[in-house]
């Protein structure tokens, strides 16, 4: 079984998002990148799906070559080989344009993502993956296991789940529970130095969205603290004042 | 021209956030002086789809095929292009719920359009068509323009309001051929937990977090929502140990959620949990530690033990209820 993995160079969870530039760009002065931690959980399923000789795990990126340490920790983590398709990612379209023109004659037997990026939240290039290359896509899922040419999904729902099955190659985007995140041991993070990391040229193809401004939400007041000996006060409050019970 | 809003029906009704979609799509559609007309998959009731005339919806399209009466993605989208070129819709309107997030990107490739997903407000339409749309898990909103002649855009649940606008709605029949091969998935089953409210929609949420100790205290977290209809969420180390399921972690690796109202329960407020709870209109905090970071962002706040706060909270609602 071939797996391909799409990840993400995104902030790690712990920035403080601010930007530059009259609020146009992102100020990445001092900050840390990391594999988009959702699309650490598709590798980590990948891995396991394909450990004992199974099958091989590659991991594909579109960027530049500044995001090749963060691909060298997914090659660390387990992936066996790396794509990178060497372009600024315009917009999700121009992305999964590119993933889907490598992946359309690579025989992949499945496509993995995270459920969405940290960074722009779009949860966008796995189901454009799908349509590009005309196969099946299931957003968001929570399980997923494999049997030959048949797969078994979990999908979440608004209160509640989905079992559904699909036969074939298929995409699909991974969310918590479809595996726990692999952290790279000194073997791996070793291994990932001499693991093959091609770089690619992008296909022509456009972007039909464009970032022109950044905000910030509206700071909030100050707490309005209430004694504990007075909670049933808070009830008042929230049907009287704020007007939401 | 027009605008065509995807109307989503689980057991055939309609949600509330769907109410909402119709409502901000209308407004889109007055923006644009043109008008709306929404488009429902599966077997709804024509007493169910004259509802959405009351938003502002004056055509629906009722698609009823045999192979379309449960979710197939591919299929779905298929035929919402369909509709879209047929009725010269420029602009796609569908709710950002589960299913929305696997449909809209499948619809923006068919129609070749720019995808503004998860989006807060009314589009801005001075020259450029512009969304403004949540990024950086909450931390962040980033103004999206479309460049492109169509559009696709996903509203996230509770930013616009549902918004009464009585058109009369006439219902039409869509027949759209369905390929064999747009059928590839297929539901085994579906698991809806009827008793609780669903979170992502949820206008109101009660959330715990370490400071409630263990699984076996969550008691009373059930209670106080249940009182309140709230839905129950929790912190992301609450749900890392199984003390909740997953689908419960709000935050930045969780769901983001923008309820009316969101209470906080042991939770001290570490920037992951606030990215995916800021956008809540009104916030509770509770914890003992008075230096707990999610103060700052509170509303309202009661410095003390969760094991008497919420208890004596139960009986004020009671008495409130009457």
């Amino acid at each position: 079984m071939k797996i391909l993995v799409c990840i993400s160079n995104v902030p790690d969870t712990t920035t403080k998002i601010t930007f530059t530039n009259d609020n146009t760009e992102f100020n990445t002065s001092g900050v840390q990148y990391i594999v988009n931690p959702y699309d650490e959980i598709a590798l980590s399923r990948a891995i396991e799906l394909t450990e004992g000789g199974k099958g091989t795990v590659t991991v594909i990126n579109v960027g530049e070559a500044a995001n090749d340490p963060t691909i060298r920790k997914a090659l660390a983590i387990g992936a066996d080989d790396a794509v990178r398709v060497n372009a600024a990612p315009r917009d999700a379209y121009f992305v999964a344009k590119q993933i889907a023109e490598y992946a359309r004659d690579k025989d992949f037997n499945l496509i993995l993502t995270g459920r969405e990026s940290i960074d722009y939240n779009g949860n966008q290039v796995a189901a454009m993956v799908g349509e590009f290359l005309d196969i099946p896509s299931v957003s968001i899922i929570k399980k997923l296991d494999i049997d030959g040419n048949n797969a078994t999904i979990e999908r979440e729902i608004e209160g509640g789940k989905e079992i559904l099955t699909v036969s074939g190659k298929f995409v699909a985007s991974c969310a918590e529970g479809v595996a726990e995140p692999k952290i790279p041991n000194m073997r791996g993070i070793m291994s990932a130095r001499t693991k093959p990391l091609n770089v690619v040229d992008a296909v022509d193809a456009e972007a039909v969205t464009k970032v022109t401004k950044y905000e910030t939400p509206a700071p909030r007041g100050t707490v309005k603290l209430i004694p504990a000996d007075q909670t049933e006060s808070l009830i008042d409050l929230l049907h009287s004042e704020a007007k939401v019970i | 021209m027009s605008v065509l809003v995807y109307v989503e029906q689980a057991e055939g009704k309609f949600k509330k956030s769907v109410f909402e979609a119709v409502s901000y799509a209308k407004a889109i559609a007055d923006q644009q002086s043109t008008s709306l007309t929404a488009i429902s998959i599966g077997d709804v009731a024509d007493s169910e789809l004259t509802e959405l005339g009351k938003y502002g919806a004056s055509k629906v399209l009722n698609v009823s095929a045999d192979q379309l009466k449960t979710f197939v993605n591919q299929a779905y989208a298929s035929v919402i292009a369909a509709a879209a070129e047929k009725e010269g819709a420029d602009i796609v309107v569908l709710s950002n719920s589960f299913s929305g997030k696997g449909l809209a990107p499948r619809i923006a490739v068919k129609l070749k359009a720019g995808l503004a997903d998860g989006a807060v407000e009314l589009p801005s339409t001075d020259g450029k068509f512009s969304v403004k749309k949540t990024a950086f898990s909450g931390k962040a909103f980033a103004i999206t323009e479309l460049t492109s002649a169509n559009k696709v855009i996903a509203l996230n649940p509770n930013a616009f309001g549902v918004k009464e606008n009585a058109t009369d709605a006439v219902i039409e029949t869509f027949s759209a051929d369905v390929k064999q091969s747009d059928l590839g998935t297929v539901i085994k089953e579906i698991v809806r937990a009827t008793d609780k409210v669903s979170l992502p929609d949820a206008e109101l949420v009660v959330s715990a977090g370490r400071g409630l100790k263990g699984p076996e205290n969550w008691g009373m977290i059930e209670e106080l929502a249940g009182l309140l209809g709230a839905a129950t969420a929790c912190s992301k180390p609450v749900s890392d140990a199984d003390w909740r399921p997953h689908s419960e972690h709000v935050g930045q690796t969780g769901i983001a959620i923008s309820p009316n109202l969101y209470i906080a329960i042991g939770i001290s407020g570490a920037i992951q949990h606030l990215a995916g709870v800021s956008s809540s209109k009104v916030i509770v905090v509770i914890n003992k530690d008075p230096e707990a970071p999610f103060f700052k962002v509170a509303d309202y706040g009661i410095v003390g033990d969760a094991f008497e706060v919420v208890p004596k909270l139960i009986e004020a609602l009671k008495a409130h209820k009457g």
